[in-house]
């Protein structure tokens, strides 16, 4: 049978088999990350609920457990309106513009050492690139509702993911100084060893400002300005049902995932196990990558239960004068180190 | 035609159809939208030629910070774009004049002449390990530091005339002091007073 399948692959001509392993490589990436995103917004209610001292969602199936498919069933079948003075080619645009970077952006995260779609060399710019268009999606779905609400809040989204943009930009710069390389895999080889060489010690303020940056760029809780619901309805997306309204939600949310798992490749080691040895080890590459994933995601549902929304002009104010000033000052401190002292090594 | 030539004249075709369609569109937003479709085109077409940091800078500078300022400001200013085209065909021969000036100077430069391949032959084409992004930050921190910081130097000196230029102090804003908040404690704010009960029973 095998060798019947491997004769018919060889059948096809170099470049389809290129495109057919790729897509393959797609698939294999996207369909778990779908359901991911899935159980993360049945995980965000159970978690929300119990900190609430609530249940949360437990009706459709055992202990709530169909409650994502559920939903998604429903978005599915309800009808997607387009407002009459709506720009009706951008509005249907804007979902997709939404969701398209960050799901690009997966394709050069290493999950393990060989385990990567894309291993390409300036893949860290490539992520930052990716994950600044994400932008465009909201702004231009509150532009073309030509709605107030939906206005006021793309014009606090552009705003905002502006200023944190820059913040994480410079953080990113840390982590380049101390690996050397823009290779995500070859930064996840250089924190190899155990729990003490990964870049979180070093580079700790740095690893507090991308996760709150992190956070405002995905739009989450405390700064979820651009949605705002006791202001502004729903902010930019008050206009779309239906599917239309889900990919924006399984955007926010697949961006959710991609902004710990970059956490996790560039300050926690990545696939790295935390000791080098015997209970440690036991447990796959790919069962660290992902229970680091789990723990940062789980931050992000704490912080929505724990935090109330910032207001609008602190989100600046911390923005712009807390954290892109501690990035300033701890990158410099890093190059000062790095080459006028014999301590350099501590970052390496 | 191979692949490669294939994706340049597609990244071409879509970076000149984006580029007319920002001069001609009449909506303002819709014009800013298609210049981000040419930077990303213009970052397709950088890529092919294997400068993969220029690239990814385009998009990441231009298409991910500056345009969307562009679109910020645009869509929040009403252009009436009739009263806009009233004067067309006052300025048409003004205009007209400065472009094919410019395009007779342009092709008195940009020849085959002195861009040719003859001039600049093709570069040998590197292994895959190779790093743009490491070469250019060499050639920048050492053979060009100077130029390098004199325009990083130009720069700030812009950054902060726009400051200057644009901010006003207003003496009746209000403002807070975001130290002055966290020393608070509760007794500056909460007096509480210990009183008799007033009715009885």
């Amino acid at each position: 049978m095998s060798a019947i399948l491997v004769s018919v692959w060889h059948r096809f001509p170099p470049w389809s088999q290129l495109a057919l392993s790729s897509l393959g490589g797609i698939i294999v990436i996207l369909v778990p990350l779908m359901v991911a995103v899935a159980y993360l917004t049945f995980a965000e209610r159970k978690i929300i609920g119990y900190m609430q001292v609530r249940i949360g969602p437990n009706r459709v199936g055992p202990h709530g457990w169909l409650q994502p498919i559920a939903d998604a069933l429903k978005l599915l079948f309800k009808e997607i309106i387009i407002p009459s003075s709506a720009n009706k080619f951008l509005f249907v645009l804007a979902p997709v513009l939404s969701i398209g970077p960050s799901l690009v952006a997966w394709a050069v995260i290493p999950f393990t050492d060989r385990l990567v779609l894309a291993n390409i060399n300036a893949s860290l710019l490539f992520i930052l690139a990716m994950t600044s268009m994400g932008v465009y999606g909201v702004v231009v779905a509150g532009w073309a509702s030509n709605s107030k609400y939906a206005f006021l809040g793309s014009l606090r989204a552009a705003a905002q993911i502006v200023s944190y943009e820059i913040a994480m930009g410079f953080a990113l710069v840390g982590v380049l100084m101390a690996a050397g390389t823009l290779n995500l895999r070859e930064i996840v080889l250089h924190q190899s060893g155990n729990i003490t060489d990964w870049y979180i010690w070093p580079l700790f303020p740095l690893f507090i400002v991308y996760f709150i940056s992190g956070v405002a760029e995905t739009n989450r809780s405390p700064f979820d300005v651009a949605e705002g619901e006791s202001e502004i309805v729903a902010g930019f997306h008050v206009e779309y049902s239906g599917m239309a309204f889900a990919v924006f939600f399984l955007a926010e949310y697949a961006n959710m995932i991609l902004i710990s798992a970059l956490t996790s490749i560039m300050f926690l080691g990545g696939w790295m196990a935390p000791f080098d040895v015997a209970p440690f080890t036991w447990i796959p590459p790919l069962g660290w990558f992902l229970l680091k994933v789990s723990g940062l995601l789980f931050c992000f549902l704490w912080f929505r239960a724990t935090f109330p929304r910032y207001r609008y002009d602190q989100i600046m104010r911390l923005g712009w004068k807390v954290l892109i000033p501690v990035t300033l000052v701890w990158i410099t401190l890093i190059g000062v180190i790095m080459v006028f002292t014999p301590w350099g090594h501590i970052f390496h | 035609m191979t692949f490669l030539q294939f994706m340049f004249y597609f990244f071409s075709a879509v970076l000149v159809f984006a580029a007319t369609m920002v001069i001609t569109i009449r909506n303002p937003v819709k014009a800013a939208l298609f210049l981000v479709l040419a930077f990303f085109s213009a970052a397709g077409l950088w890529v092919l030629l294997e400068a993969e940091f220029l690239a990814i800078t385009l998009v990441l500078v231009y298409v991910g910070a500056v345009m969307v300022l562009f679109l910020f400001v645009v869509m929040m200013l009403d252009v009436n774009l009739v009263r806009l085209r009233e004067g067309f065909g006052e300025y048409l021969p003004i205009g007209g004049t400065v472009a094919v000036l410019m395009v007779l100077e342009m092709s008195i430069i940009l020849g085959s002449r002195h861009f040719g391949l003859n001039r600049f032959p093709v570069p040998p084409g590197h292994s895959a390990g190779f790093s743009n992004t490491r070469e250019l930050g060499l050639q920048l921190y050492t053979v060009y530091v100077y130029p390098f910081e004199i325009a990083a130097l130009i720069l700030l000196v812009a950054i902060i005339a726009a400051i200057a230029l644009t901010m006003r102090k207003r003496p009746r804003t209000k403002h807070q002091d975001p130290g002055q908040q966290v020393r608070v404690r509760h007794e500056d704010r909460v007096r509480i007073v210990k009183m008799i009960a007033e009715k009885k029973g």
